[in-house]
């Protein structure tokens, strides 16, 4: 006896919400870091947030993005870092000495395709 | 003859040496650079993590001086094993040479984005421990501060600055401080800006805790990418509430920069002896990092505190005593 699909039962089943570090692909995160390997050097101090015009205006947050992408999570990050301007304020406060700019073309670059 | 052994430092690490050689029937002689003993420790009013004023474990160190000969306001320039040549061109001969040369204050100016020098509302954690030493704390106006903030890792783990390395002691020195402002000022609120909060020695964590349950002082964690002055010369200050992932800003009335330790500028003139080696952090090279802490790798140049990185007083007086012990070693061994 087929259960009919559309009767309300008065409550739905979420998607898992957790970063499923088993089903997801690696490879462009990798790439990403062979290019700029200083990236794995980020303490997630949040300077370059703080310091960010477009982060202050709109959504937007570089270190959630590129932290997001490192973890396989790549669904979103181009059009995210689309709201970037480059202006390379995040560059200025980086401790690290990161090349953000080189961050967020290199991510738009590999992740084009996603 | 008795053999002498020439301390370079009058710091804590220098005067431990000192005490522990004259116990050990050797003749320590004390080469001081500032115009009196006792080093930063001059400087600091109350020691975390049990608040023991900074005087009471200076005359305890002093105390033990007694036949030791101090040489103030005499700086060395050239060091060898034998010998310690000064910048005024006296040269003294020894059997051994311990450098306790200590280490500098980061100067906070160099990072200008934060108005050190610039802003009258802005100081470092030395400022303050000298304004609780002075048993006065106020702003600039003379007014008492309502909302304080304390910036974490100033001058360490900055590549923009040159200082790659963690200062270790600046963590539990701002939560001891942020304590210590609300000490005075009760109805204060005070915020802490953090990238990790590094509470490495004993009863450190607890104090952190304490600073969190009973004196409230807010920890947030994110580090302020810049600060100015308003019209009424308060400091407005940008961060990057990394925990909830928005950019945060925030008035107040006292930004408190928590400076960390660089090595020390007489490193240059340690350097120029054959054979001694600094980190990239400029800090001096032991010859290993868990046997020979306090060898210099020279035979006959030993190390003590925080010339070779950055430590605690407790620390620091401990290799004191441990110097002192090889540098005899050392010359008894010779033949």
């Amino acid at each position: 006896m087929a259960i009919e699909r559309s009767i309300n039962w008065g409550y739905s089943i979420s998607r898992p919400r957790a970063v499923d570090m088993d089903a997801n692909e690696h490879e462009a995160a990798a790439r990403l870091l062979r290019k700029l390997p200083e990236l794995q050097a980020c303490i997630t101090c949040g300077s370059c947030v703080a310091t960010c015009t477009a982060g202050n205006l709109t959504e937007f947050n570089f270190r959630m993005v590129h932290t997001l992408v490192r973890r396989g999570e790549y669904k979103g990050a181009y059009d995210e870092l689309n709201k970037c301007m480059l202006c390379g304020k995040c560059r200025l406060v980086c401790p690290r000495g990161i090349n953000t700019r080189a961050v967020v073309m290199a991510v738009k670059r590999i992740l084009g395709e996603y | 003859m008795t053999e002498k052994v020439i301390i370079i430092g009058g710091g804590v690490a220098g005067l431990q040496a000192a005490a522990t050689l004259l116990e050990l029937g050797l003749k320590p002689v004390v080469v001081e650079k500032t115009t009196h003993i006792g080093g930063k420790l001059n400087d600091w009013h109350k020691l975390f993590p049990s608040l023991t004023p900074a005087s009471a474990v200076l005359a305890e160190l002093k105390s033990r001086l007694e036949g030791v000969e101090i040489l103030t306001g005499t700086e060395a320039a050239e060091i060898t094993p034998r010998s310690v040549t000064m910048t005024d061109g006296r040269r003294m001969e020894a059997d051994a040479v311990i450098v306790a040369s200590g280490f500098d204050v980061f100067p906070a100016e160099l990072k200008e984005e934060y108005g050190y020098g610039l802003y009258r509302n802005v100081y470092t954690t030395v400022d303050l421990e000298r304004m609780f030493a002075e048993g006065r704390v106020h702003l600039h106006d003379g007014t008492a501060p309502r909302r304080v903030a304390f910036l974490h890792c100033v001058g360490s783990r900055d590549e923009k600055v040159d200082q790659r390395h963690c200062s270790r002691v600046c963590c539990i020195t701002g939560v001891k401080q942020a304590m210590e402002i609300k000490a005075v000022f009760p109805g204060a609120e005070v915020y802490n800006f953090y990238m990790d909060i590094r509470m490495f020695g004993p009863g450190y964590e607890e104090m952190y805790r304490e600073a969190q349950e009973n004196y409230n002082i807010h920890f947030i964690r994110g580090r302020i990418s810049e600060a100015g002055e308003t019209q009424d010369r308060r400091i407005q200050i940008k961060a990057e509430d990394t925990l909830i992932g928005r950019p945060l800003k925030m008035t107040v009335d006292m930004l408190v920069l928590i400076v960390g330790m660089k090595a020390g500028r007489s490193n240059g003139a340690l350097a120029r002896c054959p054979g001694i080696e600094l980190r990239p952090s400029r800090f001096a090279a032991p010859a290993d990092s868990f046997c020979s802490n306090v060898y210099s790798g020279v035979p006959g140049i030993f190390y003590a505190g925080t010339v070779t990185a950055p430590k605690n007083v407790g620390e620091s007086i401990n290799e004191g005593v441990a110097a002192a012990v090889k540098a005899a070693g050392y010359i008894r061994s010779k033949p």
